[in-house]
Formats: C-alpha cells, structure tokens, sequence
C-alpha cells in the first residue's frame, strides 16, 4: 500500500551557482543530487533517519555559522549552497584524517577514492594516535563483529532497534572516544537478544559487520569482488516474498543482501532469507 | 516491547533501591514473583523510561554500584532493552557497572584547583589510597572553585552521604578514606557533611545594592517565611497583575538574554514557546552547571533556593506549562537538598501544585539529578537525559520550543537567567535595564574568590579590584574551558564587549592566571576536559579533541610547526562541523593561548 500524500510544493535552491528544483522538504543531499554534485556520505542510510554523526558531508550554507551536513539539513527556498568551497572541503578533509587515523578503513567502499580526492593524509597524527583497535568479535556461525572498522554511525543499532527490527539487541555505550556498540554488558552476542536477522549487517558502511563467510575468506584471502556475481531472485521460505541478493564466488553464495528500493522490506529480511541459503 | 533478559537477579538491596523509587512490582511481568495468576494472563509493565535516570541512581546511591542483576529488574519494572539501559548507564562519570568501594572520593583536578594546588593534593591522595579509579577518581570542575582545591566524597548507603573538602589540603587527606558520616543540615535524601556557611562564597554578602545576590547569607535558605519577609512572592504577584503576555513583555522590554552561555534573548524564547499550538509546553531549568570555572547557580540553589521556585513558577505562568523540571548536576548535593526542601514546602503551602495563590495556576516542579556529564548541559541534551536516553545533544532544527522534551515545545532556561525575572517583575523592565545585573564567578589568584554581581559596563578591572588579586596576574581566562583568555584588564564585562575582544562571557568564569600558574599543564587540563566530555556522536568532536589533546602533549615537550599546523586545522574543523557548542568551542582556550599569550612560542 502507497499512502497518498498531499502534494508537495517545490522550492529553487542554489548549489554551487547552479539553481535547482526539488520537492519541499527534500534534504540539501537531494538538492545536491539534482544538481549532479557527489558529496561523501558515511552515516547517512537510504533508509534509516538521518543521525547526522560523521560530518563527511558537511556544505556551506550561506549566512550560517557553522557548516551543514547534507544528509540531514533540509533544504530551504533560496538557501544558497556551496558544496565544494575551501572550508567545507577542508572540513571534509580533517573528517577523514580523523576517520583514517582512528578506524581502520580498509573495507570500507569508496573510502580510499575520499581520501586521495581531498588530500587527506590520516598518518600526520604520528604512530601513537590513538586507535579503536581490538580483536574482531566472533562469537556465533554466522556473522563476525569487527569493531576495530567502526566508525560509530550508529546504523546498526537504529535498524536493530525502533527503526526496523524492533529487536533492541545492540546499544551505544560509553561515552566519548571510548563509545562503542555493544550488547548489555558487552555480553556475547549468543546470550542477547540477537535473532540474526542481518539487518545491522545490510546497513553497515564499513565492513565492521560482515557474514561469517566473507569475513573468513578475506582473511584466507579468497576474498575477491571481481570473481562475484549477484542474481536477485525472491525467498522462497514464506509468503511475504522478500527479495534476496545472492552474491556468488566460485559457485558458493559468499552473502545474502536485499534491494533497499523495495518498498515494502527496504532491504530488510530474516534470519531464513538472510542465512539459510545453506540448502541452495 | 518483546525483552529478553540474561536472567540476571538483583540483591535484596537492589531490589529494595529501584522498589523505594517504584513502589513494588505489580505482577510477574514487571519483575515481581510468579504467581498462579500470571500464568493465565499476558500483561506488561506501564513503559516509563523517563524513571531510567532516578532508578539507576537509586541503585547507585544505595549499593554503590550497578550489577547486571540490578540493571535487568530496572529493565522489567519500566520495559527497557537491557542493550539501552547499558548504553545510558556507561555514559555516566558517577555510574560504575563494576563492584567498588561504597565510598568514593572525586578529586578536583580542573582549572581553578589546578591554580590552587591541586597537583599536590592529588598526589598526597594517589600516595594513600593508590592509582585512580576504583576508590578514587580525578574529577572535572566541582563548581566549589571558590574554595579550591576541591574534593567530594561520596558514599553510598541509606541515607547516601555527601562529604565535601574545600579546600582539600594535604592534611585532610588521610582522614578522607573513613571519615565519620557526621551530619550537620540533615535532609530528605542525602546527608551532607563538611560544608561552608554560603555567605562564605559571596564575597559582597549583606551590602546594599545586590538584586541577585541580596538575600543570600543573610536570609536563611530553608525558611519560606523568611523568604517572604524578605520580599518573595512579589514578583510572581506582579506577574498575576500583569498576565501572561504582560510578562513576557516586560521580559522582552528588559531586554534579558540567556546567563547559560549563549546570550539568546530571554523574553523571544518565551514569546515563542508560549505561542505554539501543541500542548503541553515544558519549562526545564538548567542547573546543569559544568562549566570548568563556574559556581554561581550552586550558590544561587544553596543560598537562595525559593527565588528559583518562584522564578520557575513565573516562566511557567507566561508560557503555558503546567510541569517543570528543575535538572541539577549530580555533584551538588547540599543544592539537591536544598531544593528538595524548598520545593516541598512550596507545595505544602500552596505555592506550587493546584490554584497556586487562588489564581487558578497549576504548576509543579520535579527535580532531576544528574550523574556526572558536562554534556548533559547542552539544552537538547537535557532533554534526552530527562527522558532516559544517552545524553546526547539532537540536531537542530528543530529548536526546542517547537520540539522539546518529549517531543513538546520547551523553555530551557539557566538558573542565573531565571532569577533575573523577579528584579524585572519588582522594579520594572526599565528600572532593570538601567542597571542590569551580571554573575561573575571569581577564583584562581585572587584574594577574595566567589560570586559577586556587578551592574553590566563594569571593566575586568574593576572586577578584580573588588576581588584583589595575588602574585603577578598573566592572563585571565573568560568564560571558562569553552571561553578565551585575555590579557587586557581594560575590557568591559558585557556580552559585546567581550566579543569585541575576541572573547566571551559565556558562563560569567573569570579565572585569574598569575606568573606563578603552568600555562601547558592548564591547556592540557582543557583538552583533557573536552576529551572526556565528549558525548562521542559526531567524528570532529570524538577524535578531534583526542587528537587536540595528542598534540598539545607533543607541544609541551617539543614545539612543532607542523604540530601547531595540525591544532589549527583539527581546531577549524571541530568549530565548522561538530555538532553542538562542546565540539564548536573546544579550540577555543587553545587558539587564544597560542595567539593572545605565545604559549608555544
Ligand atoms: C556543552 C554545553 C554545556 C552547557 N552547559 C550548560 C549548563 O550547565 N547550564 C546552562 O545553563 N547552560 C548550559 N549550556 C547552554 C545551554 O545549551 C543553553 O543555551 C542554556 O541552557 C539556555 O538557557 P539561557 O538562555 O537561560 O542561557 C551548555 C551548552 C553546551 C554546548
Ligand atoms: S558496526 Fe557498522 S553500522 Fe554499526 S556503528 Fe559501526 S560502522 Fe556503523
Ligand atoms: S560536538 Fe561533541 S559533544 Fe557535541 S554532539 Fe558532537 S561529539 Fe557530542
Ligand atoms: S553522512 Fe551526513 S553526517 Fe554522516
Ligand atoms: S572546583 Fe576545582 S576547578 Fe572548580
């Protein structure tokens, strides 16, 4: 079901000089879009609510203080936008320095392109700058927590949590530079209220939520995007009829994604569609 | 909600703490024990996250510490996700989800007790007790600064005990880790022992003159009768006479704007509040009070309780709320105890509650404590704390007087701010505005630290003639760790003139540095300061401040033109991208030392 909407007005706004068109309470990110502008985005889900926490998106809005993240600001008639000026470029640039220095960033797509598009150099903090390095958590068969990759987007938590999954199995907590996703208790996750839908994996930006199988063979090195292959086909456990992702390598499923343009499921599944391909 | 729990049990003490807070657990469903009847019936707790905050520190005051057993039953009583429960009781500082000692000592190590000494202090402690952090903790600003060095014991137990050592010399030490809970100002829920009489804080107590400060320690704090006799509930009559938009004009004409730090004009946020169409409106009083340097509402709560109450009652009258929360920082227990008092005797004589004066007003007050986080300050943050998430700031827009607490339009206002609304009410709004009255709070290398109110135009000098200062004076740090430092003594204490100079009034801080201070060690202390009050959000502010602080350790051995490169850039960046005023203002202190005072030169 659709619901109707009331129509929405559209409003001009100006990024970069060029004046664009988009629907009233479109984002700046939208605007950008229309506009034809690739910002960095992170935290920002396509289908999550913006937590505006990474700040690798950040515009300048003219007449305002501070710069303005693309992802969750909305856009107003007559806001006049700079996505590519000195200062927000700079911000970006540091965003990712901090990013680089503190995170391992290896997996994360497009992260690298980033990086060399603004200069960034993540090693100026010298050899001791402190790190969330720790050992990845592996702790059941079927997906592996690597926390020395996480950026604190907080994404997996909203999908598990009141977003999507209403399951409430991972939190925030700590405070500061030592914030860290974890379970009550930083209990295993065997003992929590996990149901292994996948659903924090689909939304994760990095690589620090991967399937057990990925994560394996990257560490075999068997790991190989190219080799891949992805048919879309649909579930065949029960009558709802999500959409399953299979990527193939060597003939094997390697891990099961699904499309979020869906509009019921969002790319959202269960731990049937998720993790049981084991009979295909 | 569908929970899940480990299986977890609380102790008989624990149990007991959350039931005082809760009142027994209705059915099995809630956490109480399984009966017959449960089995035939699927029923679930009333979902009352907001009770997070209390309950946790009900656990905390008791036992001393949260266990899993006592987190879970917290979790059945209010229907919490244990995974959210832990993630807001770890970004507590007071908190410990480990077994500790029942007493603990929290050491100031901020600012003003760094000026004092505090560095011997904290040593003679880490020579008795040992390294920090199980029986003892280095502590940011206490907010007793006039007294520096601070120290605060706090130990559990029923009644909880508050002990305070201001200042904390090294003798005091070893009698520190069993000191006798001896009680002088006994109270509803905490006893506090070691306290100063607090005219003590008020160099200029019983002149003529003061508006802000005139009854404090000169009437006493816990009669109402006095209060009265002394001029209260004047003001709030007048408001009667005037009627809700009167007072907001008055406020508007007084031209009054914000003592929090961000100088937004008072009377705009009122007029906004009170026109939104959604109901109902909430009044938050700030007494958050965290600011390294800063003292004055504790001394405002301490001294001169029912002003707030009545300052409170008025916001509420012109704004439309019928319900205020008065959130004050967890490290204040004679305040909490003083505004529990006055709180309850306002109720008890009809000045809070129904029909308050006969004018068909309903108002009441409920006080929150919190529990160690300077963030928890920031006026979005106040309301996730009040309704029991992590004390993370939201982004805005929206502003909180469309969306507040609970999603309603809200008032946030400082205490300071408030209790200029009865001298606007009593003498009028030109009368005020002819000789408006500002909180300064004075320590560091003065002779006479403490509160005093000066009427705005006043210069820095002037300021420290009242005060005296000591040693050779170097530079004075306005505004606190998120202000600026200055050295010109001829800049006029107001909002624009301190602009002008490159700085702020913020929170009315007013340090005094004098040759004999190590300016590295203080600039490390800020950075230290935002590192650990960080609410981790955003990336600027997360890693930016540990990366400030990285370099500033490099610089104080070693100056490097590329390490002073990286704090400029880093500093940028944590001003133009983080999200709030923490992350925005954390370069602050660092970028004025290295320019005004050549630190690192
Ligand atoms: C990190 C941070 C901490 C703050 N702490 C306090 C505080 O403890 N007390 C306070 O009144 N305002 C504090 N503020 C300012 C509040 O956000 C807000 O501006 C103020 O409470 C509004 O009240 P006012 O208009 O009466 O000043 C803080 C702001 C930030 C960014
Ligand atoms: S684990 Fe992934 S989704 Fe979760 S906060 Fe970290 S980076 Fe984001
Ligand atoms: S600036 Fe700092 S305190 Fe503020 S939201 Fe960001 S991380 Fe939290
Ligand atoms: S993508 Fe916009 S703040 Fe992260
Ligand atoms: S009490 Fe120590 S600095 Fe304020």
């Amino acid at each position: 079901m659709i619901p109707l909407q009331p129509p929405r007005r559209l409003i001009d706004v100006e990024i970069d000089g060029e004046t664009v068109r988009v629907p009233e309470g479109s984002t700046i990110l939208d605007a950008c879009a229309a506009a034809g502008k690739d910002i960095p985005t992170l935290c920002y889900g396509d289908t999550l609510t913006p937590k505006n926490a990474c700040r690798v998106c950040v515009v300048e809005v003219e007449g305002a203080r501070t710069l303005a993240p693309a992802c969750s600001r909305k856009a107003e008639k007559g806001m006049k936008v700079g996505t590519d000026t000195e200062r927000a470029r700079q911000s970006r640039k540091v965003v990712l320095e901090l990013l680089g220095s503190s995170v391992d960033m290896s997996t994360t797509p497009r992260a690298a392109e980033w990086v060399e598009e603004y200069d960034a150099d993540p090693a100026r903090f010298g050899d001791d700058a402190a790190t969330v390095e720790q050992p990845a958590k592996v702790d059941n068969e079927l997906y592996v927590r690597d926390y020395s990759k996480c950026i604190m987007c907080y994404k997996c938590v909203d999908a598990c949590g009141d977003q999507w999954q209403n399951t409430f199995a991972i939190g925030v907590a700590g405070r500061g530079f030592d914030t860290t996703i974890s379970t009550e208790f930083d209990a295993p996750l065997t003992d929590s209220a996990c149901v292994y839908c996948g659903n924090c994996v689909e939304v994760c930006p990095t690589g620090a939520l991967s399937f057990k199988t990925e994560f394996d063979m990257r560490a075999e090195g068997t790991w190989d995007e190219s080799k891949q292959t992805e048919t879309t086909t649909i579930c065949s456990y029960c009558g709802v009829g999500c959409n399953l992702t299979l990527h193939v390598q060597d003939n094997k499923i390697v891990k099961v994604t699904s499309p979020h343009d869906n509009p019921v499921t969002k790319g959202n599944l269960c731990v049937k569609g998720r993790f049981g391909y084991g009979y295909v | 909600m569908d929970l899940r729990f480990r299986g977890a049990e609380p102790s008989e003490e624990e149990r007991a703490a959350v039931d005082a807070l809760l009142g027994p657990p209705a059915s099995a469903w809630d956490g109480g024990s399984r009966t017959e009847a449960d089995l035939r019936f699927a029923a679930r707790a009333e979902a009352a996250r907001d009770q997070l905050l209390p309950a946790l520190h009900a656990v905390n005051d008791r036992v001393g510490w949260i266990s899993e057993g006592a987190l879970e039953y917290i979790c059945r009583r209010l229907t919490i996700p244990p995974a959210e429960a832990y993630g807001v009781a770890t970004f507590y500082a007071l908190f410990s989800m480990k077994e500790r000692p029942k007493r603990v000592l929290h050491v100031c190590t901020d600012l003003a007790c760094q000026a004092k000494g505090a560095e011997s202090v904290r040593r003679r402690v880490e020579d008795h007790f040992g390294p920090a952090g199980t029986s003892w903790h280095e502590s940011p600003c206490l907010g007793m600064c006039e007294r520096a060095p601070a120290a605060l014991a706090l130990e559990a137990g029923t009644p909880p005990v508050a002990q305070v050592y201001a200042p904390a010399t090294p003798d005091t030490i070893t009698t520190m880790a069993e000191a006798p809970p001896s009680s002088n100002g006994s109270t509803p829920s905490v006893k506090v022992t070691g306290e100063t009489p607090e005219r003590a804080a008020v160099p200029q107590a019983g002149q003529d003159g003061l508006l802000l400060l005139r009854r404090i320690g000169t009437v006493d704090p816990a009669s109402l009768d006095d209060y009265r006799a002394a001029g209260g509930y004047t003001a709030l009559r007048r408001a009667f006479d005037l009627g809700p938009a009167g007072v907001i004009r008055e406020v508007l004409e007084s031209g009054l704007v914000g003592r929090g730090g961000a100088a937004f004009p008072t009377g705009r946020k009122w007029d906004a509040t009170a026109r939104q169409p959604d109901h109902p409106h909430y009044l938050v009083c700030n007494a958050d009070e965290s600011e390294p340097g800063t003292f004055k509402d504790r001394v405002i709560m301490e001294g001169d309780p029912y002003a707030l109450v009545e300052a409170m009652t008025i916001a509420a009258y012109a704004t439309g709320c019928a319900k205020g929360y008065l959130y004050i920082r967890g490290e204040y227990p004679r305040a909490v105890a003083r505004l529990q008092h006055a709180i309850a005797t306002a109720r008890a004589r009809g000045l809070l509650g129904d029909d308050i004066l006969g004018k068909g007003l309903s108002f009441d007050i409920e006080l929150r404590r919190g529990a160690g986080a300077y963030i928890c300050g920031e006026e979005t943050a106040i309301f996730n704390s009040i309704e029991g998430q992590r004390g993370e700031p939201r982004s805005k827009p929206p502003f909180p007087v469309e969306k507040g607490l609970f999603g309603k339009p809200t008032v946030v206002n400082n205490v300071e701010t408030l209790v200029n609304v009865l001298p606007i009410l009593e003498r009028g709004a030109q009368a005020y505005a002819a000789a408006e009255p500002k909180l300064f709070c004075v320590s560091g290398a003065v002779e006479r630290p403490g509160v005093y109110e000066l009427t705005f135009g006043a210069t820095l000098r002037e300021l420290l003639d009242l005060s005296g200062t000591t040693g050779t004076t170097r530079a004075v740090l306005l505004g606190g760790a998120a202000g600026a430092f200055v050295t010109d003594l001829d800049i006029p204490l107001t909002f624009e003139g301190t602009r002008a100079a490159g700085a702020t009034l913020g929170s009315g801080v007013v340090l005094v540095i004098d040759d004999g201070v190590d300016l590295k060690s203080l600039l490390l202390r800020i950075a230290e300061f935002f590192r650990d009050e960080s609410c981790g959000q955003c990336v600027p502010c997360r890693v930016g401040t540990v990366r400030q602080e990285e370099a500033l350790h490099r610089l104080s051995r070693r100056v490097d033109d590329d390490d002073l490169v990286l704090l400029r850039e880093v500093g940028q960046t944590m001003r133009d991208a983080s999200i709030c005023g923490l992350g925005q203002t954390a370069w602050n202190a660092v970028e004025s030392a290295i320019d005004r005072l050549g630190v690192f030169r």
